[in-house]
């Protein structure tokens, strides 16, 4: 279970992070939503220990993350599928992967970890020879959340995994989420794409101007009036 | 016509030197995003290394690299340990700067140590077998820079297979590549940089040897071999260390074309045009991705 207190965090003088808090329990899939500057890639950021926060405490298993490095929390379990998906793109899809599982809690389940990318992502297995930057935007998607699931995580944490993807491709996406949910893993998902987390989540916050706004049931967030008219639009009425 | 082929092997042989020289400077750049400009006294003293293990010893000199290269293995993780990794802690954009002030620092120092210790002259082993000449065709091919130039090309090779097919060779390239991506992939980054450098400076101890023992080595060298270095990073771009080496050939082979064909002087002189030209041309060199 991850535990985030109070936590603040600024770039130089400007606050991103005003005291934030929140919980992601264990097999739970948390939907964070914002507007652009809202501080939710700064929130993954300091969980996945790439920032330092200023402020406050991330607590996973009730042990504090704040003194170590990224790559230690990866080992803790923790995983971060970063905005833009960050791949090796000079390397082929089947290093990606292996790399994926570099941390050393990683390594020996490291040929089951594959077959599951492989049966999440059967694009994936065909082309594990090709170079990443060879492949579409959604199949290089895949190999992010691939890489990621590498590492054995028990919170899976994606920034935006269905920005300037093909609708065809980001329902597979979601579809694949869902499914490693189902295999006990937590999912801590940001998304622009509200309609589509709001229903596949269990619990949402809403984050604006660096604090949380608003929280409730995936569900009831759907339903409520300041959600529909700031993240729905009017097209939320087809659901 | 043989004269211009005569030199073009002897130039080929010294380029194969400069592809090594280069790939040591091409891992620490690409990695640590560091230009150690104090690379050139690292070969250097990689050249002295070699010259008292045969001196010492009497062991044969291509067998002295047994020794060197550990040896400047260990060099560079005590360099990464008491310098270079206090540069990496700065963000990516004023590391270069930091890493020349501590580079300059650094070559200035080891090229003070080195005429204090082993005084200006220059030095050069000798072996039995130095003066063996092969003769193909007319033309003159001294056996020992053939042998230095197929073991600068084995030492690229084990390079280029460690950094394919080792576990950390890959998290090296990963590092390279995106350090922020390497770090949430579970690679401790700190520990990349750290195997870079020490392998980067162990390439500088292996170029050293074959200096040594195909040329001379003197306190001053460390400048020329930072600079063909420099320029054969520039020609080759990032990211292959087969390609760095055959930048290094092409240097080798530009110079002395311009030898023969302009004169002694101006085999200084094409490295740096080739260095200009490049920049404007192709900024990414002729093999960088």
């Amino acid at each position: 279970m991850l535990e985030v207190r109070d936590l603040e965090a600024s770039y130089g003088d400007l606050r991103a992070l005003g005291g934030v808090t929140l919980t992601v329990g264990a097999g739970e899939i948390v939907a964070l939503l914002g507007p652009n500057g809202a501080g939710k890639s700064t929130l993954l950021k300091s969980i996945a220990g790439l920032l330092r926060p200023r402020g406050g405490t991330i607590r996973w298993d009730g042990h504090d993350l704040g003194t170590l490095g990224a790559h230690q929390i990866v080992e803790r379990g923790l995983a971060l599928v970063p905005e833009g998906r960050r791949l090796f793109g000079s390397m082929t899809v089947a290093e990606n992967l292996e790399l994926g599982a570099f941390a050393p809690r990683a390594r020996p389940v490291q040929a089951e970890s594959l077959e599951r990318v492989f049966a999440l992502f059967p694009a994936l297995r065909d082309r594990r020879t090709q170079l990443v930057r060879a492949l579409s935007g959604g199949q290089q998607q895949m190999v992010a959340v691939g890489r990621a699931l590498m590492s054995a995580p028990r919170l899976l944490m994606l920034d935006e995994p269905s920005l300037g993807i093909a609708p065809r491709l980001v329902t597979a996406i979601f579809d694949a989420l869902l499914e490693i949910n189902r295999s006990g893993v937590g999912v801590f998902l940001v998304e622009q794409n509200v309609h589509a987390s709001l229903t596949l989540a269990h619990r949402a916050y809403v984050l604006e101007g660096g604090r949380v706004v608003g929280e409730g049931a995936a569900a009831a967030l759907l339903e409520d009036p300041h959600v529909r008219r700031a993240y729905l639009g009017p097209l939320a009425v087809r659901v | 016509m043989r004269i211009l082929a005569q030199q073009l092997i002897l130039g080929l042989m010294l380029g194969g030197l400069y592809g090594l020289a280069a790939a040591g400077l091409s891992l620490v750049f690409g990695v640590l995003k560091v230009l150690n400009v104090a690379h050139g006294e690292l070969i250097m003293l990689g050249g002295y290394a070699a010259f008292f293990v045969v001196a010492l010893s009497g062991l044969d000199p291509f067998a002295s690299l047994l020794l060197v290269l550990p040896l400047s293995l260990l060099l560079g993780v005590v360099l990464y340990a008491g310098l270079f990794g206090f540069v990496v802690r700065a963000h990516e954009e004023t590391r270069v700067k930091n890493s020349l002030l501590i580079g300059f620092g650094l070559a200035l120092a080891l090229h003070a140590l080195a005429v204090r210790l082993w005084t200006a002259d220059e030095r050069s082993i000798i072996t039995p077998y130095g003066g063996s000449v092969l003769r193909v065709g007319g033309l003159s091919i001294p056996l020992m820079r053939v042998l230095i130039l197929a073991l600068a090309l084995a030492l690229i090779g084990i390079l280029h297979v460690l950094l394919t097919r080792w576990r950390w060779g890959k998290a090296i390239r990963a590092t390279a590549e995106d350090w922020e991506a390497a770090l949430l992939s579970g690679i401790d980054v700190r520990r990349a940089y750290l195997l870079a450098f020490a392998l980067g400076t162990a390439l500088a101890g292996a170029a050293g040897t074959l200096v040594a023992i195909g040329y001379s080595v003197s306190p001053s060298i460390g400048l020329e071999w930072t600079l063909k270095a420099l320029i054969v990073v520039v020609l080759a771009g990032l990211g292959s260390m087969i390609g760095t080496f055959v930048g290094g050939l092409v240097l080798g082979a530009a110079e002395a074309v311009s030898a023969y064909t302009f004169g002694g002087p101006y085999r200084e002189v094409v490295g740096l045009v080739i260095f200009v030209i490049v920049l404007v041309a192709r900024p990414r060199g002729l093999f960088g991705r």
